[in-house]
C-alpha cells in the first residue's frame, strides 16, 4: 500500500513549500473559474474568455518589463479589456464578436512588443513561457495575497449577481421584463470573467487558460441538471485536474528527459480534456436510451 | 364582459406610438384592461404586437401617449407583469430544471443566492400543480416539448403574483390540442386568481370562446370592446381604413380584405375555398 503511494507521489511531495504554494493557488484559481466558468459557457462567450486571456499576454509581458508581479498584468489587462468590450458593445450579439476580435488584435499586438523587450532588456527567456504556459511550481508564496484578493471580489461579483444573471443569460428578455438591468448585470460579470481569467493565466498561462475556464464547466454541466451544482462540480473537477495535474509534473522530474519535470499546464489541460470526453460517455448511452422510451424526457 | 367602469384599469394605454425598425408600427393606440379579464390582442403578422408588449413592459420606449399600470407609471419594484415571451430556446444542456425556472420567477430580481427552503419549495410545487408541471418538475427546461415549455414559462411569469399576465403568441408554435390545453388553463387562472390576461395571437378564432375583450391592431392603431362590438364589418373597416368584410363561417371568423387588397396572411387560406384574401 504504502509502495503504491510512494509509487504515485515522489518522495518530497508533502513536504515542498512550492508544491504547497502550487496546490493552494490552484485550489482557489479553480473554485473561482468553475463559478465563473458555467455562465461563460451558458452566455457562450468563450471567445470574449479567450480575447481577455490573450490580452493578458499583454498585461503579463508588461509587468515583467516594470518589474511587478505577472498577475497585477493579467488582471490588469483584463480588466481593461472588458471595459473596452463592454464599451464597443459586446453585449449585443452582433457587435459581439467584432467588438472582441479587434480588442483581441489590438492587445495581441502589444504583447509582441512586449515579450521582445523583455528578452531583449532583461534577459529573461523564460518569461515568455512563464506568460504563456504558465509555471505553477514557481509561484512565490507572496502571491497568494493578491490571489486571494482577486479570488474574493470575482467570487463575491458572482454570488451578489447570481440570480439575475442567470435569468439574464438564459432569456434577456425575461430578465428585462422582470425590471433586472440586464446590461449592468453582464457587465458584472464580464469584471467577474476578467479576473477569473487573470487567475488562470497567472497558473496555467494565458494561451491555456480559456480550458480551466470553460473546461471543468463544459464537463459540469454534462453531469448536472441544476445551476447550483453545475457550479459545485466544476469547482471540485478544476481542483481535481490541477492537483492530479501537480502530482504528475512532480512525478515527471523521473521521466525522460530525466532531470526536468513537465509542465504542469501539459497536465492539467490533459486531464481536463480527459475528463470533458469522459462525461460524455454516460450521457450518449442515456441519450439513446431516452430516445426509444416513450415517456416525456428527463423525468426521473 | 365589462360594464361598470368603477374600476381602476389594471392596464390603460393612451395614444400610445411605437417604433420598430425605423419603422412608426404604432402610431395612436388606446385601451384599457379591467382586473381578471381575458383580452386578446389581434392582429396579423407584423401589426405590431411584439412592439406594444415591449412598451407596456417599459422594454422599449414608447413616442407619445402613456401607459398606465393599475393607475400608476411603472416601477421597477414590483412585478406587476408577468411576461411569457414567443421565442425561447435553450440549449438540451443548460443546466436548468423546470423548477430552478420557476423559481427564478420568484426572485430573480433580488441579489444574492437563494437559499434552499421548505417553503420557498412547497411555493414552486403548488405553482408547478397549477400549470400541470409537477411531473417534469425535475427535467431540464431544454429537453420539454413547446407545449411543456410554455407552461412552465407560465409559471415562472404567475409565481410572483403579478396582476396582469401577457402573452406573446403562445399558440403559434403549438399543436391544436396543446394550443387548446393552454387557452383553457390561462382562462382558469384568469378567473380563478383574478389576474388579467393580454394574449396576443395573430388567429383570433382559438380564443373566441374565452376573450372578454379584444383588442384588434391594425394600421397602427387599436380598436377595443367584446368581439360582439369589435369583430364587425363597419368597425374594423374604419381601423384597417379600408373595406374589409368580416365572415362567419363554421363557427370561424375570417376578416377578409375585398377589392383593396392589403397584403394578406396566407395562413388560413385553407380554411377558405375563395380567391379572397384573408387579413385575420
Amino acid at each position: 500500500m504504502s509502495g503504491a503511494l510512494a509509487a504515485i507521489f515522489a518522495p518530497g511531495f508533502f513536504d515542498s513549500q512550492p508544491v504547497a504554494v502550487a496546490a493552494s493557488v490552484g485550489a482557489v484559481v479553480a473554485v473561482v473559474c468553475g463559478t465563473v466558468g458555467v455562465f461563460t459557457v451558458i452566455r457562450g462567450q468563450s471567445f470574449a474568455g479567450e480575447a481577455l486571456g490573450d490580452i493578458g499576454t499583454m498585461g503579463g509581458s508588461g509587468a515583467f518589463l516594470v518589474s511587478v508581479g505577472p498577475l497585477w498584468g493579467f488582471g490588469a489587462a483584463a480588466v481593461a479589456a472588458a471595459g473596452v468590450m463592454e464599451l464597443v458593445g459586446i453585449q449585443r450579439p452582433r457587435g459581439r464578436d467584432l467588438a472582441t476580435g479587434i480588442v483581441l488584435g489590438a492587445g495581441l499586438g502589444l504583447a509582441a512588443l512586449f515579450l521582445y523587450l523583455d528578452t531583449v532588456y532583461h534577459n529573461t527567456s523564460g518569461a515568455t513561457f512563464t506568460i504563456i504556459f504558465g509555471s505553477m511550481f514557481a509561484i512565490p508564496s507572496s502571491a497568494i495575497p493578491l490571489v486571494v484578493c482577486f479570488s474574493v471580489v470575482a467570487l463575491g461579483l458572482m454570488l451578489a449577481v447570481f440570480r439575475p444573471l442567470l435569468l439574464s443569460s438564459i432569456s434577456p428578455e425575461l430578465a428585462g421584463a422582470r425590471g433586472i438591468p440586464v446590461r449592468l448585470i453582464g457587465a458584472t460579470y464580464l469584471l467577474a470573467l476578467a479576473l477569473a481569467v487573470a487567475l488562470a493565466a497567472f497558473t496555467i498561462g494565458t494561451i491555456l487558460s480559456l480550458a480551466l475556464l470553460v473546461g471543468p464547466a463544459a464537463t459540469a454541466l454534462r453531469l448536472t441538471r441544476s445551476p447550483g451544482k453545475a457550479v459545485v462540480a466544476a469547482a471540485l473537477i478544476g481542483i481535481a485536474t490541477t492537483w492530479i495535474g501537480l502530482v504528475l509534473a512532480y512525478d515527471s522530474y523521473d521521466w525522460p528527459p530525466a532531470g526536468a519535470s513537465w509542465p504542469v499546464s501539459f497536465f492539467v489541460v490533459t486531464l481536463i480534456f480527459a475528463g470533458y470526453l469522459l462525461a460524455g460517455l454516460p450521457r450518449r448511452r442515456r441519450l439513446r436510451r431516452s430516445a426509444t422510451a416513450s415517456g416525456p424526457a428527463g423525468v426521473s | 364582459m365589462s360594464d361598470g367602469r368603477s374600476v381602476t384599469p389594471i392596464l390603460s394605454v393612451d395614444g400610445v406610438g411605437a417604433v420598430f425598425d425605423g419603422r412608426a408600427v404604432l402610431t395612436d393606440v388606446s385601451f384599457a384592461i379591467e382586473p381578471g379579464e381575458f383580452t386578446g390582442l389581434i392582429g396579423s403578422n407584423g401589426a405590431g404586437k411584439t412592439t406594444l408588449f415591449r412598451v407596456i413592459l417599459g422594454l422599449q420606449a414608447a413616442v407619445g401617449g402613456s401607459v398606465l399600470l393599475a393607475g400608476a407609471p411603472r416601477s421597477r419594484r414590483e412585478p406587476l407583469i408577468g411576461y411569457v415571451p414567443q421565442k425561447f430556446q435553450l440549449d438540451p444542456d443548460a443546466p436548468l430544471r423546470t423548477r430552478d425556472l420557476v423559481g427564478l420567477g420568484l426572485d430573480a430580481h433580488r441579489y444574492g443566492i437563494a437559499l434552499p427552503s421548505r417553503a420557498r419549495r412547497a411555493r414552486i410545487d403548488r405553482m408547478l400543480d397549477a400549470v400541470d408541471a409537477r411531473a417534469f418538475a425535475d427535467a431540464r427546461i431544454g429537453t420539454l416539448s413547446g407545449g411543456e415549455q410554455q407552461r412552465v414559462l407560465i409559471a415562472h411569469a404567475l409565481i410572483a403574483a403579478p396582476k396582469l399576465l401577457l402573452l406573446d403568441e403562445p399558440l403559434a408554435n403549438l399543436d391544436l390540442r396543446s394550443g387548446n390545453e393552454v387557452v383553457a388553463l390561462l382562462a382558469r387562472i384568469a378567473s380563478e386568481q383574478q389576474i388579467a390576461v393580454l394574449i396576443s395571437a395573430h388567429d383570433m378564432n382559438p380564443l373566441l370562446g374565452v376573450m372578454d375583450r379584444i383588442v384588434y391592431l391594425a394600421a397602427g392603431r387599436a380598436a377595443s370592446g367584446t368581439s360582439e362590438e369589435v369583430v364587425r364589418t363597419s368597425v374594423l373597416s374604419a381601423l384597417y381604413g379600408h373595406h374589409v368584410d368580416v365572415l362567419r363561417v363554421h363557427g370561424r371568423v375570417l376578416v377578409v380584405a375585398g377589392e383593396a387588397g392589403e397584403l394578406a396572411d396566407s395562413r388560413d387560406l385553407a380554411h377558405t375555398h375563395r380567391q379572397v384574401e384573408i387579413v385575420a
